[in-house]
């Protein structure tokens, strides 16, 4: 992919051709919305993508980040809805308590956009930051996420009238001043997650072929090479954790007018999770593999899971067996297997045969 | 004063209960490097048996006895048959291991909401476990000071196992060094299976524990899975003595949490300090010193 970069530039084109034109014009107002939840998704992909498939951070805690974003974006919405007035939910457990203080500032549309785009930043950076300066990685770093995620939705759900628990925020009226019920609304909204999950896929295009994506493969391969090269690799995989942060977060604020809800469960393990589910499916390196690969897996969620849950999770558990077993790569690695090229790829590379303590271990 | 003594007895059979769920982790983490994501649901597996057993043995003071090594050979079995079928192709991609497992543990978790209830099923407790015992001056709960011994009798064995018995000493030789284990005649695949076996058993007897403190339900193991593995890192990657310091310090502080503040705030609280923990000592608590980079 990177020796060709113009080929997916252009399918980038098609890609945002068909998400943009075709898909208003065809599908329903339902499937619209729907396709507009599998975009918010898919962005998040795209940064998983980046940190997991180019960088091999197996990030299993996007749900932190995508929360970050989602209950930003719910908190402002809500107080839209609620006006003046202190909002409906909170008012059913404590009739008489005022605003909790961290709400205030979600008032400003300003305040919403900007907390959007640097809380994810701030969090991912400094987290980031602790740990790859301590040289955690490998499953720690896989784990450590995870906690996290668990830790949020844990909180989230303890603080009912702070947050409004496992119900979630819910019933927003307005987005930015637009009435949300109006599907016009609600289909310049799915352009705006279309459109950004197109800008995602530009900007990692554009982090994939240059020096930097280069820098990031050699660290996914062979980090200490790149810390004898003079390179900091810690640095390295900052910046591509904390963009994918960033983009969980965007995907997550954009989740929150399509959906109309935001509760733990969508940002918890088993969420954060279905987020890799759909990565592992279309091909962790690729460019376009996470993206399809998260809309592929939100259809069948939301097909599938709807008419036959127990079967679901049945295809989710061997879609993760079958896939990670078979094709590390991923769907897209199909074609280069059937003409035959050989690709390098982050599994196939020789491994020294050493105790795993000391092949995942941390070292300070 | 007084009312520290009981939390601090309750945060020690907390921390015997994620000591039981964490050993068999730390066996198969620690020892061979099989980050197992469906360990969690052996320990619903052995919960499950207790069950089971109960619905043959109906009296549960004779039956917990019983399922005490039957749940710890029907998870061993699943954790072989997972050996067996997957995890042995995948021994040089840990992080892919720890993905399989995740998709096992979805499927063996929606099997057994569509074998069993879906709200759960009861598992009795036996008549002994609920008195008191008065040591002391403080009256001590049966079923913490049994999870408790529990606790501490497994952990016996599988030290004097690991240390006194020859599949201990192959064990202990391969996880030194594999080559040349297995140049000098030590079937190192052998060995695999047995410690998977073994550590996936200790999760069912984990379960059984489980069965008689929480609910039985197919959603359990998720919620020790992660606390176990947190435990296994911050103890030291294959340091018994040290998952077991951390498993007895998070339980202690889950505890006392709860005690100060909420039960889910406490969960919170004690995942941050674990996590703040492991950025002041990566390794965990005990380390093997190595010149190794990486």
């Amino acid at each position: 992919m990177t020796k060709k970069p113009w080929i997916s530039l252009g399918g980038i084109g098609v890609f945002a051709v068909l998400l943009l034109a075709v898909a208003p014009l065809v599908l329903t107002d339902h499937w619209l919305n729907n396709l507009g939840k599998y975009c918010c998704w898919a962005i998040a992909a795209v940064g998983i993508g980046l940190a997991w498939g180019r960088g091999g951070m197996l990030v299993m805690g996007q749900g932190v980040f995508f929360a970050l974003g989602a209950y930003s974006m719910a908190m402002h919405l809500t107080l839209e809805t609620a006006g003046d007035r202190i909002p409906a939910f909170m008012v059913l457990y404590d009739p008489l308590a005022p605003l909790p203080a961290f709400w205030e500032p979600f008032r400003g549309a300003g305040f919403t956009l900007a907390a959007i785009v640097l809380l994810p930043v701030v969090v991912a950076g400094a987290l980031g930051y602790a740990l790859f300066k301590r040289r955690v990685k490998g499953a720690y770093f896989a784990i450590l996420s995870q906690a996290l995620a668990v830790a949020l939705a844990v909180l989230i759900s303890s603080t009912i009238r702070e947050t409004g628990g496992d119900t979630g925020l819910s019933d927003f009226k307005y987005f930015f001043g637009f009435v949300l019920n109006d599907p016009a609304n609600r289909q310049m909204v799915y352009l705006i997650a279309a459109g950004l999950l197109i800008v995602c896929l530009l900007a990692v295009w554009q982090f994939y072929r240059s020096r930097f994506g280069e820098l990031l493969i050699a660290t996914r391969d062979a980090e200490e090479r790149v810390r004898f090269l003079g390179y900091d690799p810690a640095n390295v995989k900052l910046v591509a954790f904390v963009v994918s942060a960033l983009m969980a977060s965007i995907g997550g604020a954009l989740f929150v007018p399509i959906v109309g809800i935001i509760t733990p469960a969508e940002i918890g393990a088993a969420a954060s999770i279905l987020m890799i589910a759909g990565v592992a499916l279309g091909g962790r390196a690729s460019l376009f593999g996470p993206a399809l690969g998260a809309i592929a897996v939100g259809w069948g969620q939301s097909s599938l899971g709807s008419t036959w849950p127990d079967g679901w999770t049945y295809v989710l558990g061997l879609l993760f067996i079958v896939v990670i077993l078979f094709l590390p790569n991923g769907l897209s690695s199909l074609p280069a297997r059937f003409t035959g090229r050989a690709r390098r790829t982050p599994v196939e590379q020789p491994t020294p045969a050493i105790a795993a303590a000391e092949l995942e271990g941390v070292r300070s | 004063m007084d009312a520290l003594i009981p939390q601090l007895l309750n945060g020690s059979a907390q921390g015997a209960l994620l000591l039981l769920a964490a050993l068999g982790l730390s066996l198969t983490f620690g020892q061979m490097g099989v980050i197992n994501m469906a360990h969690g649901e052996f320990l619903m597996i052995g919960a499950f048996s207790a069950y089971l057993v109960q619905q043959v043995i109906a009296a549960s003071d004779l039956s917990i006895p019983v399922a005490l090594p039957v749940a710890f050979v029907v998870a061993g079995l699943f954790g072989l048959l997972l050996e067996v079928t997957i995890i042995r192709w995948m021994y040089r991609r840990p992080l892919d291991t720890l993905l399989v497992t995740v998709g096992v543990g979805l499927i063996l978790q929606q099997a057994a909401l569509q074998i069993f209830p879906s709200q759960g099923v009861p598992v009795e407790k036996p008549s002994w476990l609920d008195g008191q015992l008065t040591i002391l001056g403080y009256a001590w709960p049966m079923r913490q000071l049994f999870t408790i011994l529990l606790a501490a009798v497994c952990v016996a064995a599988l030290s004097a196992w690991l240390k006194y018995t020859s599949f201990g000493r192959r064990i202990r030789a391969t996880v030194h060094n594999r080559d040349l284990a297995e140049t000098t005649g030590i079937s190192t695949r052998t060995i695999d299976r047995l410690t998977f076996f073994v550590g996936s058993g200790l999760a069912g007897v984990a379960g059984v524990a489980a069965s008689l403190i929480g609910g039985t339900n197919s959603q359990m193991g998720a919620q020790y899975i992660i606390p176990a593995f947190l435990v296994v890192a911050a103890g030291g990657i294959g340091q018994l003595k040290g998952t077991i310091l951390a498993a007895w310090a998070v339980g202690v502080a889950l505890a006392f949490f709860a005690y100060w503040t909420t039960g889910s705030l406490a969960q919170v609280l004690a995942f941050i300090l674990v996590i703040v923990f492991l950025q002041l000592r990566p390794q965990g608590l005990f380390t093997v010193r190595t010149r190794s980079l990486a």
